[in-house]
């Protein structure tokens, strides 16, 4: 391997990210790396009954999200968006929350799934499991935001798989009409569970879909943060400017299986996965950092067992709190008198 | 002050109304603009209030509710429509695992306040796909509630409930009642609650339970009923599909002894199921008789020529016969 150039060009500040900006992204990435390994570990030991990794897909989550304005614009993630959530102020100890089911699980209180996310107070749409459906909510709310006069944007993130749904379609043909302020980003990790996607499409570039329905599409290296941060942010802004939707596909890649009960071996040769974990958005990130001289191999060491000391907290306050009282299961199926 | 409306007019006006009155509120669906929907429901619409609040969608029902969910995500009380509640079943994830669920998966965060109105119903020639009942399949849903008006009055009064309720509730307008049934509509901004049933008739020897045109050949076949033979039917409107009111149909039939319901969907899995189902867990030894239900035969859909439309179709005779069976029991 060539030496690394002391001088590393510049990506960040024509982006307009600042120092802060990226030891905080660097920060997110890590930290949803280490709830994935210890949801992972949690799982194993039969304390977690199903957990959904997101390994791979932290750079292009924590970047496309980063442009978003918190109390401002909405979060409409699918299940694999852990850093998207964390992005949008979740904590590791909600991670847990969920993944335990716990009574204070801010998603839904222990009757989703965990990674089913949701928060009124963040932003953060309520999801489900049937894929592609919070895709016209997306578009629906970005209907609400342009008829109310608002400053403000949502962005709806969704797998490749997504993109064969009939909500997806619908959605961004609705979004296309109404020259709304959305931007749809696709992560493509090429599997739909186990549906490669040569089987998925007939064409090798998802992002073309959005010239069907009127906008443009962009497809960049999922493990490229500042590609995918400069794609976002410019599809946040002109979504603000009333310049409508974008759809930015994010190469990426999913190191574990498909969640905790699938085993990828049956679909992925570990040759493939190994190769992929060569690319780690993450390394990339922390490297990038390095050559800028924002942080050394001691300080990555130290920083991942800060965060791991907060994460192995986070599981023991979440595994401790309170189950929800089985009785709750009644509620809220309608409004509450207050 | 009153004035004798029909159905479809009442409904107009009771959304123009509303659309008056609150700018959170707007209109979603295939041709309610331009064309003011294919009943006029909508008619005039666009010119008052502009595209923007009256949109004529793209052909594509999922996506209707879809983004009618999002917009009451965010603040508007969207009232879609889908064009024929046949054609409402692209939706049907949205309705289901995404509208009804929201509040509920959300631990109580989130609540989608959107209505969701769907012409249903036989007896216009209307075949396999103008002619569906689709209450059973949305009734069966916790977090929907499913609203049938069968008079001008009531569609007032439920639609103005409807569009303030802090939930989806799906309205489902008989189509063979929208201009067929007229009756007095006061001015006076009222509500008709979603929840409790109305006894349309009273009566003391037989309860007959319908809802949309069946009520109305229900009270036509209990006037022939007492008139002729003497006997007394109360005639109970069910009015809100879900949540059922257990109460006041129970009521009536602990008053009566004799209960009958009376619906045009397929009989098997229906509303009227569970309505029957209901007074079988309740009222079994207030009972003097079978529960009887008269209902449209398992067959796929209803067919288009007339006298199949007719066989498949309950109708006051039919309605009349049994009630006066069960009278006689």
């Amino acid at each position: 391997m060539s030496q690394r150039v002391k001088e590393a060009a510049d990506r960040h500040s024509p982006l307009g990210l600042t120092e802060d900006d990226l030891r905080r992204m660097y920060r997110t990435m890590v930290t949803a790396r280490l709830c994935d390994e210890a949801q992972f570990r949690l799982n194993r030991q039969g304390r977690a009954p199903f957990v959904v990794p997101v390994s791979g897909h932290e750079g292009c989550q924590v970047a496309t999200a980063w442009p978003l304005t918190r109390g401002k614009d909405i979060f409409v993630p699918y299940y694999r968006d852990m850093a998207v959530c964390l992005v949008a102020g979740m904590t590791p100890k909600d991670v847990f929350l969920g993944v335990f089911g716990k009574a204070d699980d801010p998603s839904s209180g222990g009757r989703q799934m965990p990674a089913h996310w949701g928060s009124r107070r963040l932003g953060i749409i309520s999801g489900s499991s049937p894929i592609a459906t919070q895709v016209p909510h997306a578009s629906g709310i970005a209907y609400a935001m342009k008829y109310r006069g608002e400053d403000a944007v949502v962005a709806s993130w969704f797998g490749d798989g997504a993109t064969s749904e009939g909500d997806w379609h619908e959605a961004l043909n609705f979004a296309g009409i109404h020259k709304l302020p959305v931007v749809f980003v696709c992560e493509n990790n090429l599997y739909a569970i186990s549906v490669p996607l040569s089987k998925q499409a007939g064409i090798s570039e998802l992002a073309l879909r959005a010239e069907g329905y009127g906008f443009s599409g962009q497809t960049v290296d999922g493990n490229d943060a500042f590609a995918c941060y400069e794609a976002m942010k410019a599809a946040v802004d002109r979504a603000r400017d009333g310049g409508g939707p974008t759809l930015i596909e994010c190469m990426t890649y999913r190191f574990h299986p498909h969640t905790s009960d699938d085993d990828d071996r049956t679909y992925r040769t570990r040759e493939e996965v190994e190769e992929a974990k060569r690319k780690d958005a993450l390394v990339i990130f922390g490297g990038y950092l390095k050559d800028v001289g924002l942080i050394d191999d001691d300080g990555i060491e130290s920083l991942r067992a800060e965060l791991k000391a907060e994460v192995d907290a986070a599981v023991d306050e979440a595994w401790n709190a309170a189950d929800p009282d089985p009785e709750s299961a009644l509620r809220h199926v309608f409004a509450e008198e207050s | 002050m009153m004035a004798e409306k029909n159905i479809v007019n009442t409904i107009h006006d009771t959304l123009w109304e509303e659309m008056k009155a609150d700018d959170r509120v707007l209109i979603l669906g295939e041709d309610v603009g331009a064309r003011g929907g294919v009943f006029r429901v909508t008619a005039g619409f666009m010119d008052e209030f502009g595209e923007q609040r009256v949109i004529d969608t793209p052909l594509a029902e999922s996506s209707i509710v879809g983004v009618a969910i999002g917009m009451a995500l965010h603040g508007l009380l969207p009232v879609a429509e889908i064009q024929f509640a046949d054609f409402i079943h692209p939706a049907f994830d949205q309705l289901v695992s995404e509208a009804a669920r929201l509040r509920y998966r959300s631990n109580g965060d989130f609540g989608v306040p959107m209505v969701v109105r769907a012409p249903w119903g036989g007896g216009v020639h209307g075949a396999l796909y103008h002619s569906q009942s689709i209450e059973g399949f949305y009734g069966h849903v916790p977090g929907l509630k499913v609203v049938i008006p069968s008079t001008p009055h009531d569609a007032k009064g439920l639609l103005r409930a409807a569009i303030r309720d802090p939930d989806p509730v799906l309205f489902l307008e008989h189509k063979k009642t929208y201009r067929l049934i007229k009756g007095e509509v006061p001015d006076d901004a009222y509500e008709v609650p979603i929840g409790p049933a109305d006894v349309k008739r009273e009566g003391q020897d037989l309860t007959c339970v319908a809802y949309g045109l069946m009520l109305h050949y229900c009270l036509e076949a209990a006037a022939k009923l007492q008139e002729e033979d003497g006997v007394s039917v109360e005639v109970v409107d069910v009015r809100t599909i879900a949540p059922l009111d257990r109460q006041t149909i129970l009521e009536s039939v602990r008053k009566t002894g004799k209960a009958m319901v009376v619906y045009e969907d397929n009989r098997t899995y229906g509303a009227g199921a569970e309505i029957v189902a209901t007074i079988a867990e309740e009222a079994m030894f207030d009972l003097d008789g079978p529960l009887v239900r008269v209902g449209g035969p398992d067959i796929p859909a209803m067919p288009f020529s007339g006298p199949l439309e007719h066989f498949y179709m309950p109708d006051a005779e039919e309605i009349h016969r049994a009630m006066k069976e069960l009278a006689a029991f």
